[in-house]
């Protein structure tokens, strides 16, 4: 990072560009202005409930006492949630765009190591110890510190050699100058504490509105309204990882979800009001570490599955769509006869919003990001 | 403290020193961390007060099947959970207070473990909570040095783990009530499989341990009916109780096939097998013997440790004094001072133990825990806390736990020999460059501030 900041100050090769060519080109030289922001939801999210297929008479079959009767319809097979009105009405305004049995090249059924696989970008659970996203900021002017984590750990997909920004609410009171700088010291010969203090120096300072709402207020409510304050702003970060937990609806899954997915539909809407002028170059990409089972279990709820959901919204998105194939419901077109096959793939939508809307050149992405994962960028999302 | 020995024992072992523990362990080490190992654990009387689990899933149960129909039922109904909440907080708050006050640390380390092994969570399952407390207290404190067999018993035959995992509720579909509701409501299968997952993944084999997509439905069927006595469907008018109940009507008739091996129809006791089968199976040797190198060895263990202890877990039939005892005798964990870094849990206990104080209010622990994101029963997975240095030492978590202990330091007493703690707590891995900063501090506070915020006392 110091090498390419040390080349881009001494090089002269700018202002000659600017002389040339006018102000225009040489803009195009600064940090990005596109904005992702990616909410991963951990457990394995239920797509069938979120997208729902309410004209299937294999749906109606297979979820007897789980299938969502009365979703906000997107036309004659589909239809989203009832908690999701206000994704309904982006979807209304070309803002979202939903891609169905989806999912990373994992087919097997455990949590983490699909949620490892779906963040190391390797094609293999823990085939890499840093994250995809980390590593497609090292091919973006910036680097590190366009990335932002919210929350207190930083997740696997933007820890790497890119030191990223990270933010997380505290009630503790700030620390002083002067024992920061002792501390610095104390920490200078242990490097994994060294560099969390150094970063932690460089957090966004957001400076939430604290009006006693934090408590009724969720967890990913919080944290997508202080992430649309940090980005927001000129020179602000550019990429940014929200988690969300509590995905795995084992049992009592329409009650459970009502109230998660009002949590998305929420966070959502504070971050569309939040990005302000922004929205129009921001995509917010929702995603999960696989669905869950077609059929439902014996508690009102599903099992781990395969083909999930990704849910793209912002001004940016080509949305008021539903994207890519649909295999059906049928027994015969399920995969292993219980899950929704996954037809498309979600290293395909992720090297679509690296290429077509980050700016990542494509050979950093082959090279770097996803090597060794031959399936081409899905076309037409942003 | 005088030497890295007992710095090692009392750190990597145990949760950190009390004022004068070092003067006891600094003998012999090894001696210290091995008479802490008894078969049978005395459970802590500061935590037999609390409910059974029997009465609190019963109480839960009868709260749940209570007609709401007007306000005073409703109003009884929360009173009742909200006794129940509060009898979970003040038992893992007696927890916390026992971990601190404990001459018997490696004890409690191991409870940790083993109960971050088995989680039960009331992230996300608030019902959950009410009974975790007292789910490690019965079926995991009694087992940490005792037969892994009787230990993965213990949890799987939990109602806290039966519901945590949703078993409790999972039908056989071949099953009498299977039948019945397929014909009822149309849903033909009534397996829910997270139960029988999960102790394959996370509990014995591991993910890579080779099991199949197969085995873990066959699994599934052979633990049907495993479930507590305070789910009582339509027309099943007994009373309810709050222990383990084998709900034959639920159960997968016919035999079932796990790992390749045939097991006969024999009710509760096919589970039990396959359960037995499991603990005693090579990979989960491998498995544990890997978790327990990486929480006491290094995040990234060394093979030679992991080949020792899964063979001797092997030869014992998993006898977990035997591992304890080889862990400590392995060269591995006495060649480096502070591989390992404290969770966010470990380092606020430890901070109270250098402290000496006694006499601890709620808030004492709920306000740092809350913002370390680390509340105990609180794991945001059935996997349980993780293991490793990048998950606790963040920019943001390191703030945290430097804002707290910062703050924590200044309610020592003033008259504190700076000096003289950071010798007690980290004197033989401090740095040069922490003696000096701590001696060239503003305060008292600040330098006391600081050997607690510093990398050695950070770590373990």
């Amino acid at each position: 990072m110091l090498d390419r900041r040390i080349f881009l100050q001494g090089s002269g090769a700018g202002l000659l560009t600017t002389a040339a060519f006018g102000p225009g080109l040489a803009f195009a030289k600064a940090p990005t202005d596109k904005i992702f922001i990616m909410i991963i939801l951990r457990g394995g999210l239920d797509g069938l409930s979120t997208l729902v297929p309410y004209a299937d008479r294999d749906y109606l079959n297979q979820r007897p006492r789980l299938a969502i009767k009365n979703p906000l319809k997107l036309g004659g097979y589909f239809g989203l949630h009832p908690e999701l009105r206000g994704l309904h009405k982006l979807y209304q305004d070309n803002e979202l765009v939903l891609i169905p049995a989806v999912s990373t090249g994992y087919r097997q059924r455990s949590h983490f190591d699909a949620q490892n696989y779906l963040e190391n970008g390797a094609g293999k659970p823990f085939g890499s110890s840093d994250g995809w996203l980390n590593r497609a900021l090292a091919g973006i002017e910036g680097g590190g510190q366009l990335g932002l984590s919210v929350g207190p750990q930083i997740p696997l997909i933007l820890q790497g050699g890119e030191r990223v920004k990270t933010w997380a609410e505290s009630d503790l009171p700030e620390l002083s100058d002067g024992f920061m700088a002792s501390l610095s010291k104390v920490y200078a010969e242990d490097p994994l504490f060294a560099r969390a203090l150094q970063d932690a120096k460089l957090a966004p300072d957001p400076m939430l509105p604290n009006m006693g709402r934090r408590r009724r207020n969720s967890n990913l409510l919080r944290n997508a309204n202080a992430a649309a304050r940090i980005m927001a702003v000129k020179d602000g970060p550019r990429i940014a990882v929200i988690d969300s937990l509590g995905w795995d609806t084992h049992n009592n899954q329409n009650n459970r979800l009502s109230g998660l997915l009002r949590q998305i539909d929420e966070s959502v809407a504070a971050l569309r009001i939040g990005m302000r002028d922004y929205w129009k170059d921001t995509v917010i990409m929702i995603v999960s570490e696989f669905g869950r089972t077609v059929a439902e279990n014996a508690n009102q709820g599903t099992d781990h599955g395969t083909g999930g959901l990704c849910l793209m919204a912002g001004g940016a998105v080509r949305g008021g769509r539903v994207a890519g194939d649909w295999p059906g419901l049928g027994k015969k077109a399920l995969h292993e006869r219980r899950d929704l096959k996954a037809v498309n793939s979600l290293e395909a939508v992720f090297k679509s919003v690296l290429i077509s809307h980050m700016g990542v050149n494509d050979s950093h992405v082959a090279d770097h990001v996803f090597p060794g994962n031959k399936t081409a960028p899905m076309s037409g999302l942003v | 403290m005088k030497t890295l020995a007992s710095y090692i024992a009392i750190n990597r072992f145990g949760l950190g020193p009390r004022p004068g523990e070092a003067d006891k362990v600094e003998k012999d080490p090894k001696k210290w961390i091995k008479e802490q190992i008894q078969r049978s654990p005395r459970i802590p009387a500061g935590l037999l007060r609390y409910k059974s689990s029997e009465d609190i899933v019963r109480l839960s149960g009868t709260a749940r099947a209570e007609k709401k129909q007007n306000k005073t039922a409703r109003q009884k109904i929360d009173k009742l959970k909200s006794s129940l909440r509060e009898n979970a907080v003040q038992e893992t708050f007696a927890r916390t207070e026992h971990m601190i006050a404990t001459d018997t640390p490696f004890v409690e380390r191991m409870v940790m473990f083993w109960s971050n092994h088995f989680t039960v969570s009331g992230a996300g399952k608030g019902n959950i909570f009410f009974v975790a407390p007292a789910y490690e207290r019965e079926a995991i404190r009694p087992h940490i040095f005792g037969k892994f067999e009787d230990l993965l018993l213990a949890v799987v035959r939990h109602p806290a783990m039966l519901t945590y995992l949703d078993n409790h509720k999972s039908v056989g579909p071949h099953s009498r009530m299977g039948i019945r509701r397929s014909f009822v409501t149309g849903v033909k299968t009534g397996l829910n499989e997270n139960l029988a997952r999960e102790i394959l993944e996370l509990h014995t084999l591991g993910v890579n341990g080779g099991y199949t997509q197969t085995d873990v439905i066959e699994f599934a069927k052979a633990i049907t009916g495993w479930s507590h006595g305070a789910i009582r469907q339509n027309r099943d008018y007994r009373p309810m109780h709050g222990r383990f109940e084998f709900k034959k009507h639920f159960h997968e008739p016919d035999s079932k096939k796990v790992l390749g091996k045939k097991y006969r129809e024999k009710g509760v006791k096919t589970g039990e097998a396959i359960l037995k089968d499991l603990a005693r199976h090579p990979s989960t040797a491998r498995f544990i013997a890997t978790k327990l190198a990486r929480h006491f060895i290094a995040d990234d263990p060394p093979e030679t440790a992991v080949n020792r202890l899964a063979g001797v877990f092997t030869k014992t039939g998993g006898d977990l004094a035997d591992v304890s005892k080889a862990l400590i005798e392995l060269d591995e964990v006495w060649n480096q001072s502070h591989p390992k870094i404290k969770t966010h849990y470990e380092l606020m206990i430890s901070a109270f133990r250098a402290s000496g104080k006694s006499g601890f209010k709620l808030k004492d622990f709920s306000v740092p825990l809350q913002a370390f994101a680390q509340v105990p029963f609180q794991a945001p997975s059935p996997a349980g806390w993780p293991d490793t240095a990048a998950d606790w030492i963040a920019p943001e978590s390191l703030l945290r736990r430097v804002e707290w202990l910062r703050q924590f330091a200044a309610t020592l007493p003033a008259g504190w020999n700076p000096q003289k703690f950071l010798d007690d707590v980290i004197g033989p891995v401090a740095t040069d460059e922490t003696r000096t900063w701590v001696s060239r501090a503003p305060s008292t506070d600040a330098a006391l501030a600081l050997i607690l915020s510093s990398p050695e006392f950070q770590r373990r």
